[in-house]
This record gives structure tokens, C-alpha cells and sequence, in this order.
């Protein structure tokens, strides 16, 4: 044990000596959060409208009143030809025009039917797709006002509720996600570092000349980054409820449980990467790409894995943040309990048993 | 002049192959305590891969061997536990301070924490290093550091110390320094096994040995050597053992 207990002390020497890379461990969830929270938000705030309308009456008025009231929208100006509206998309001056037909408000009283044209830049499509919904929406909303008076007539008013993010907040989306990745980065990342780094001083030999037993080695080097890991855990959790207002819906030991075990698979895998390596370099680019890459494009936390094609859905079955940050999101978000997370945690189980497995194994005892 | 010819390491026909390449070929030798024995040899001549096999870091194809009279195929954990270890590398941990190190190895060799701060104390002032004690590794002197590392290495009392080119790249003076601390350790009864190819330091071992091919082809007292080859110093006698190498340098 004093052996163990000595080793210990020495690899938070090792970690705690070298402040900038403790500043930018520690610092990383909070960069993270505030990055995704409000500078990468998916939301779509504040697009900017044209107008052209050649009559302007009063239901004209009133729907654009509504768009620029809208917290999604900026009406910027009118325009009154269509290659205005050109340039108006070309300089970057909006993204949105909306063209309301000659007399508008007179053929809505008239006929019942009146049209609007709604042209949007989708370049970016997941923009455009949120931002035409957003105006649909809208403007069926300003229809069902004026038709209440002669409601009974079959019309149909879908009411649309969204569970668990009533708000379609996407920080319910990435807090998860976070997490997955930070976790990944600390542990897989830096602890595969670490041990490739003794190899590279020459200080492995003498450990491995000394009667210090692998498996001492092994855990002195991975307790510093379990407790880096926890700190962020904790980190990104008050982030989360206190600064982007996602509250943790149901068991918080449930949560606690389920990071663990991810922290757990983390850690097994940056020790078989540093088993397979023998340069710092060579860590850093096999988790960089072999980890970060995955993380952030196969474990839904960008993309949703079931619009993937199926070899990809397939891969990413392999991917240990896809277990992890659906688990999170149903017992964070859901609120739900460990039995909902049952198969999650049994694919972390499985994943953490086969890692350790192999990496004790290859951990080499000899020099050859 | 020494104890009694007691036999610390006795090494028969040891051989070890890598698949086709035999980078030790069939040496036998045999170490008494307190003696100091150089090991000597071009680079890739099979010095490094043969003390490997001592340390119980490397396992032999093929022959017998006891270090501390324990088996080297059978017991090489209890080898670990007699030996001391000193690389070319020098290495000690560089983000530590120098008594942390100490503290460190004594740990890992099982010392008690009593034990470990007098001893510490008690090598401050043989080294008059007592300024240095709190100072981080990476700041001390190349010279320095390898007085430190060789303390480190026998800081447990093993009763081998195996050191891998110890003194490479420091100058004379230092070197001769260097050598007073290991005539020391042999004066404890520390055995000590060293590689070289610093010539001069050959003539401060007891005994020598060198290898050419992974073969030994000498091995006696540098005195005897230097008769056997009708040479004035030992490094006449390396460069006429050297030139019938075949093997290239790798």
C-alpha cells in the first residue's frame, strides 16, 4: 500500500506542477459550455426579413407586426421588386423575404384565401428548416385569430406539444453531449499521455526494473484524471442548472452512477491506447482522431444517429459517448430511472470489462 | 582486499534471439560481491539486451542464470526487489523535487517513511546538496543529476547496482566524481555492473569484459588484458577486439 500511496502522491505532483495544463483540464467544461450555450447555439434568433408588398393594408401590417415582434425574427427593411430581393440575399441582408400578394388583405375577406410567398436562404438548411417553421407558424396563428368568429366550419388546429424541452432549448441537447466528450478527452486522452510519457523519459524501464507491481503503476496513473474527471462532472452540472437553467429531472445518484461507469470506460481506453503506443505524439493523434472524431460525429450529440446510413449507425453502436449521452438524456432530461438506461449501462459494462481485459493484458511487465 | 569470493551473479550459456537476429549468443560469466565489472561493447554489440536479462526485464531464449541468487527466469520479482537500476537516461522524475524522488523510490523499494527521511538527510550532506534538496529535477546540473540518479539507485542497499552508461556526456572531471561514488557503494558491499564505452572508465573496474557480436570475447582485469593483447591501454585492446566485428552498427 505505501508503495501505492507514494506512486499516487507523485502522479498529482506530476499534474498539479504543470499549472497550464491543469488550467485548461479544469477550464474546458466552462469553455465548453459557454461555446455550445451561446456562441454555437442551434437556435435560429434574430433572422433577418424583407418585405415586399405592394398593398399595404391591414392584415399586411398586422401579420409583419407579428414576425418582428418574434424573438426569431427581424424585419429589416421592405423592398419592392423581385431582384431586390436578390440582392438583399446576395449582400447577406436577409435570410427570410416574404412576399404577400396585390391586395391582400381585401381577397383574405373576400375569396378566404389570400397567399403569401415565403423564400428563405438555405444554405445553412437546418437554419432555414427552423426559421420556416417558425413563420408558418406565425402566420397560422394570425389566421386562427380572424377565423374564431365563424369557428365550427371542420377546421382542424393541431396542438403541438414538446415534451421534455418545452422550450426547444438545445442546451438540452448538448449538456449531454458535453459531458461525453469532456470525459473522453480527460480521461482516454490524458491518461493514455501520461503513461506514454514515462515509456518516453525512460522512467517506465526503471519502474519496471523496481518491484512496483503493474497494476499499482496502472491505478496511481489513472486517480488523478478520475478526480479531474469527477471535478468537471460537477462542473458542468452546476453550469448546466445554474447558467443554462436544464434542470436535472430525475435522479441525480442515477446520473452520478451512470458517469462513473463512463469515466470508467474513459480511462480503460486510454490505457489500451497507451499500451499500442510509444509516443506522446502518437497518444494524442489516436485519441484525437480515433476518440474526439467518433464523440463528436457518431454519438448523436450533433448529428441524430437515425438519419445515419446504416453502416454508420452500425459504427457508432461502437462509440461509448452514444451509450452515455443517451443515458444521460434520459435520466437528466426524461427524468426517468436507471431501469430506463438498463441497456445503456450494460453496453458501458460490457465495453469497460473487454477494455480493461485487453489493456491488462498488454500492459507490458517486460521490455522487449 | 574485497570480502570473501562470494558469486553474485552467475550467468551460464545465456542466449536471446530475436526471431532470426541473436543479439546475446551463448555468454557465460560469473560476478563476486563488491566487485566492480565493466561491461563493454559497440553499440549493438548485445550489451544492453544481456543486462536486460539480468534486471528480469527481458526473458532469455535460452541458458541458466542467478542474480542475488535468484533464478532469472523463476524469480524475477525478487530480483527486483535486491537490484538497483541506473539507465543512460538518467532517470528521475524531472517535476519533482530532489528529496520527493527520494521519497518516491523509497516507497516503491518498500523503505518506512522513518528510514527514508534520515537516510535522505543523511545524503544531503554526503552530496552537499542540502540547497538543492528542495529544488525541482529539471533545474540541477547534468552532473548533478546523475550523482542524484546513482543514489536513487542504491538508496534501497541492493546488492547489484546495474548501471546502463552512466556517465554519458559529462566531462572528466565529473566522470572521475562519479567513479568515487561508486567506489563507495562497492565499499558497502554493493556489487556493481556497469556498461561504458568510455574507455578510461574501463581501467577503474575490477574486471572486464567485452563483447563483440553478442559474444564475449575477453574477459579479465584490465592489467591482464592489456598484457594478453600486448597493448598500452584499454582502448588499444577494445579497438583490436572492435575491428572483427561484423555486425553493423545500428
Amino acid at each position: 500500500m505505501k508503495q501505492l500511496f507514494s506512486f499516487i502522491r507523485k502522479e498529482f505532483h506530476h499534474i498539479f506542477r504543470d499549472k497550464a495544463t491543469v488550467m485548461i483540464l479544469l477550464m474546458m467544461p466552462i469553455i465548453q459550455i459557454i461555446l455550445f450555450g451561446f456562441a454555437l447555439s442551434q437556435e435560429v434568433k434574430n433572422t433577418k426579413v424583407v418585405v415586399l408588398s405592394t398593398t399595404s393594408d391591414e392584415a399586411t401590417r398586422r401579420i409583419i407586426n407579428r414576425i418582428d415582434a418574434s424573438e426569431y425574427f427581424d424585419v429589416v427593411g421592405t423592398v419592392h421588386n423581385s431582384d431586390e430581393i436578390d440582392a438583399a440575399f446576395r449582400d447577406g441582408k436577409a435570410k427570410l423575404a416574404m412576399i404577400f400578394e396585390d391586395h391582400f388583405s381585401e381577397n383574405l375577406k373576400h375569396t378566404g384565401k389570400s397567399h403569401i410567398q415565403l423564400i428563405a436562404d438555405a444554405t445553412d438548411p437546418n437554419a432555414a428548416n427552423s426559421f420556416m417553421f417558425y413563420a408558418s407558424n406565425i402566420i397560422s396563428n394570425y389566421q386562427q385569430d380572424i377565423s374564431q368568429p365563424q369557428s365550427g366550419g371542420g377546421m382542424i388546429v393541431p396542438e403541438v406539444k414538446m415534451l421534455y424541452n418545452p422550450q426547444m432549448l438545445s442546451a438540452f441537447n448538448f449538456v449531454p453531449g458535453v459531458l461525453g466528450m469532456i470525459m473522453i478527452l480527460i480521461c482516454a486522452m490524458m491518461t493514455s499521455i501520461a503513461i506514454v510519457r514515462e515509456k518516453e523519459m525512460g522512467t517506465m524501464e526503471i519502474l519496471l526494473v523496481s518491484p512496483m507491481k503493474p497494476m499499482y503503476t496502472i491505478l496511481s496513473k489513472i486517480s488523478p484524471y478520475f478526480v479531474l474527471s469527477v471535478i468537471n462532472f460537477a462542473t458542468i452540472m452546476l453550469l448546466s442548472v445554474f447558467v443554462l437553467k436544464v434542470p436535472i429531472a430525475g435522479s441525480f445518484i442515477s446520473l452520478l452512477i451512470v458517469s462513473l461507469l463512463y469515466i470508467f470506460v474513459a480511462l480503460a481506453l486510454g490505457l489500451l491506447i497507451s499500451t499500442v503506443t510509444n509516443s506522446q505524439l502518437a497518444a494524442m493523434m489516436i485519441s484525437g482522431m480515433g476518440l474526439m472524431i467518433p464523440v463528436m460525429l457518431l454519438s448523436g450529440m450533433i448529428f441524430p444517429i437515425e438519419n445515419m446510413p446504416a453502416f454508420l449507425r452500425f459504427i457508432s453502436n461502437f462509440v461509448p459517448a452514444r451509450w452515455y449521452i443517451d443515458a444521460v438524456k434520459t435520466i437528466m432530461i426524461k427524468g426517468l430511472g436507471l431501469g430506463a438506461v438498463l441497456k445503456d449501462v450494460g453496453v458501458l459494462l460490457l465495453m469497460a470489462t473487454v477494455l480493461v481485459t485487453i489493456s491488462l493484458k498488454k500492459f507490458k511487465v517486460r521490455l522487449e | 582486499m574485497r570480502r570473501a569470493m562470494e558469486t553474485v551473479i552467475k550467468v551460464e550459456n545465456l542466449t536471446k534471439r530475436f526471431g532470426n537476429f541473436t543479439a546475446v549468443d551463448n555468454i557465460s560469466f560469473e560476478v563476486k560481491r563488491g566487485e566492480i565489472f565493466g561491461f563493454l561493447g559497440a553499440n549493438g554489440a548485445g550489451k544492453t539486451t544481456a543486462m536486460r536479462m539480468l534486471c528480469g526485464l527481458s526473458i532469455p531464449t535460452e541458458g541458466k542464470g542467478t542474480v542475488a541468487g535468484y533464478d532469472i527466469f523463476k524469480q524475477p520479482e525478487l530480483i527486483k526487489k535486491s537490484i538497483g537500476y541506473m539507465s543512460q537516461k538518467f532517470s528521475m522524475y524531472e517535476d519533482l523535487k530532489v528529496w520527493e524522488n527520494l521519497e518516491l523510490f523509497g516507497g516503491i523499494y518498500g523503505m518506512n517513511d522513518k528510514v527514508i527521511k534520515q537516510k535522505t538527510d543523511e545524503l544531503m550532506i554526503k552530496l552537499n546538496f542540502e540547497d538543492e534538496r528542495d529544488k525541482l529535477v529539471k533545474s540541477l546540473p547534468l552532473g548533478f543529476k546523475q550523482k542524484l540518479a546513482f543514489s536513487v539507485s542504491i538508496f534501497h542497499q541492493p546488492q547489484v547496482v546495474f548501471l546502463d552508461e552512466p556517465t554519458g556526456g559529462v566531462d572528466p572531471i565529473t566522470r572521475r566524481r562519479f567513479w568515487e561514488m561508486i567506489y563507495d557503494a562497492t565499499a558497502q558491499g554493493i556489487t556493481v555492473f556497469v556498461t561504458t564505452h568510455y574507455m578510461d572508465e574501463a581501467e577503474y573496474c575490477d574486471r572486464v569484459s567485452i563483447m563483440v557480436d553478442g559474444r564475449i570475447e575477453a574477459l579479465d582485469s584490465p592489467d591482464n588484458l592489456k598484457k594478453q593483447f600486448n597493448a598500452k591501454n584499454m582502448d588499444e585492446v577494445f579497438q583490436q577486439l572492435a575491428r572483427k566485428a561484423k555486425r553493423v552498427d545500428s
